[in-house]
């Protein structure tokens, strides 16, 4: 994956674009205490954003009246009490609402991955009427409020029997409705030699042939970027899923780690760390290997 | 170029008029829009409408919607709680993304410094705003500013005695969400980084040969050449504060409460059209929502007229 992202033709470009390769280090001399001095800052900084996580996970390893007594992250303790009572305290074991989020991630990213990289490349590489303005319209979804097509959107679904199914989540994601990553993966195309297309068309090759066999691999790390964020948006996705999914088999994490907490109040508050925990665990993941794509990402279209 | 800077330099050459462009790939292009085109009648512009024709209706989606003319936003503008959730909104959005913004801007210049360890420190602060969005951490937060939670006991330890339970007091429950937003700077932080390492090292030397200090070397040259970034991070962050939605549910378990604090003007939208299904005061309410950040947004790019820099 790395040797992909260091292809510099393919980057995306301009502006708020990252640049790894161009690391512009300063230099300067400077004396030593203002080094350790700057050095100390960011480290309490560091510890001050970090601590309220590594509390949370050292805490969801306590047993539970720990939880309001300890506020220091020692003495470590590594009882797992609370993990197995949070798996089990739900209607389902907790695997369930995994697996119901799992698929719900799944369908997001395929779906976003073929409906927004053939409109990425029409956008990019097609001449057709309208383009501008289909584009300028694209560009405006991303700044609707999804309130004001919610309530039309519910009523259609209900009527079409999908509520309390995965379906009103998934399907709009195959009809290309996240023009965030079109808007990703126009810049990406953007920035692939257009010499590559115009080779290919000299032999004959039609658009099809040239968006399958030339820009779609070309592509992967834009396609990865995508996968990532769709795959973190949808893991905490709640306001959909709050609305279209309404019974507690078809509940997603998020919704299970809602009603855990209505059910158990403040009850029990190890077991709902660990299953927060548990919760957090896909996305810390993501986040220790695929950095790279989001860093790029985010610094490409700039939205969370 | 960004997103933003996209959809304004269109409609600026729209209007200049350039050569007229010819349209050789017509046919496949339907194919290849197509889902979007769908997508964009079927699940955008159409609801819109809908949503816009139920504005004026009573409907609770068990009797076919009636019309009442104005009666919704006659009553929106008697509703105090709608009120109430408008300023609570607007306190969130205009004190937590400035907050936000200002740090996520410091860090990114203070790391920018050729400081050592720059990749450790960036995933630091970048983790929170990949996880901030999460029920599990509003879920924290919840227990954290609890009466009996981590601030407090961290306070007790100082020796600050019965301290108040942040998330129950009317009057700091809505401080902790908005501390939970600055707490997801990073995201803007990564971008303020990549447009530092735009800037040309030579306006640095060259402002140091002129006898230019640190301080003014800040505020005359980083500062206006980072402001299209600026600009991009505040239309942004400016645009999603207002849909917040998650944090405020969950911390305040799905009420708005204690007495309305938190109660934010999509937490409303959503127990009116949702909890209460009245349908058309929901919508007329996102209707209100759209106008505002419409507004919003517009007046962000006709101000940045007057302080965004473009080098080029």
């Amino acid at each position: 994956m790395t040797d992909l992202q260091s292809r510099p033709a393919a980057g995306p470009s301009g502006p708020a674009a990252e640049a790894p390769a161009r690391v512009v280090p300063k230099p300067r001399p400077r004396r030593l205490g203002r080094r350790i001095l700057r050095h100390a800052i960011m480290i309490v900084a560091s510890i001050a954003m970090i601590y309220p996580l590594l509390w949370m996970v050292v805490s969801s390893l306590r047993p539970n009246e720990e939880i309001f007594r300890n506020p220091s992250l020692f003495p470590l303790s590594f009882d797992l009490s609370n993990y197995a009572r949070g798996w089990e305290s739900l209607a389902q074991p907790f695997s369930h609402y995994l697996m119901n989020s799992t698929l719900l991630v799944l369908g997001c990213v395929i779906g976003n991955l073929v409906a927004c990289s053939l409109t990425a490349y029409a956008f990019a590489r097609l001449k057709f009427w309208g383009r501008n303005i289909a584009f300028a319209i694209m560009l405006m979804t991303l700044m609707l409020p999804i309130h004001v097509v919610i309530v039309p959107q519910y009523i259609m679904f209900s009527q079409t029997g999908w509520v309390n199914t995965m379906l009103p989540l998934i399907l709009p994601k195959f009809l290309a409705t996240d023009a965030f990553f079109i808007f990703l993966m126009v810049q990406f195309i953007r920035g692939i030699p257009r010499e590559l297309d115009e080779a290919a068309r000299i032999d004959g090759c039609g658009h099809f042939r040239i968006f399958f066999k030339i820009i779609l691999p070309l592509m992967l790390p834009a396609l990865a970027t995508t996968t990532i964020f769709t795959f973190m948006w949808m893991w905490n996705d709640f306001f959909g899923s709050l609305i279209y999914l309404t019974t507690p088999d078809n509940f997603t994490v998020p919704l299970a780690l809602k009603s855990f907490l209505d059910t158990q109040g403040s009850s029990d508050w190890g077991a709902m760390f660990a299953m927060s925990v548990v919760s957090l665990i896909p996305l810390f993941l993501v986040f220790l290997f695929g950095q790279r794509f989001l860093v790029k990402g985010f610094a490409t279209t700039g939205i969370k | 170029m960004s997103a933003v800077g996209e959809l304004a330099s269109i409609v600026s050459s729209r209007k200049k008029g350039g050569p007229k462009e010819k349209h050789p790939d017509n046919k496949q292009a339907v194919v290849f829009m197509l889902p979007w085109l769908l997508g964009f009648l079927g699940i955008t512009l159409i609801p819109m409408i809908a949503s816009f024709v139920l504005a004026f209706t009573d409907y609770s989606l068990l009797a076919p919607p009636e019309f009442v003319g104005l009666d919704n936003i006659k009553e929106m503008i008697g509703d105090t709680r709608l009120h109430n959730s408008l300023l609570v909104t607007f306190i969130y959005v205009f004190v937590g993304t400035p907050l936000q913004l200002i740090a996520a801007l410091l860090l990114a210049v203070a790391l920018n410094q050729g400081i050592k360890g720059l990749a450790f420190y960036r995933s630091v602060f970048y983790l929170p705003s990949l996880l901030g969005g999460s029920v599990a951490i509003a879920i924290l937060w919840r227990q954290m500013f609890g009466a009996n939670g981590l601030i407090n006991q961290v306070g007790g330890m100082l020796g600050f005695e019965n301290l108040p339970g942040w998330v129950s007091n009317p009057d700091t429950a809505l401080g902790t969400i908005i501390l939970l937003h600055v707490w997801t700077f990073g995201s803007p932080m990564i971008i303020f980084l990549a447009g530092l390492r735009q800037i040309p090292e030579m306006y640095y030397e060259a402002a140091s040969v002129d006898g230019a200090s640190k301080l003014a070397q800040f505020f005359r040259i980083t500062i206006p050449l980072l402001t299209p970034i600026i600009f991009f991070n505040v239309v942004l962050q400016v645009i999603n504060a207002f849909q917040s939605f998650t944090q405020a549910f969950v911390v305040s378990g799905g009420t708005g409460g204690p007495s309305d604090s938190t109660m934010f003007y999509t937490l409303y939208l959503y127990i009116k059209g949702f909890t209460q299904f009245d349908m058309g005061y929901a919508s007329a309410m996102a209707w209100l929502l759209l106008i505002i950040v419409a507004i919003f947004t517009a007046i962000n790019f006709f101000v940045s007229k007057f302080w965004v820099f473009y080098d080029d």
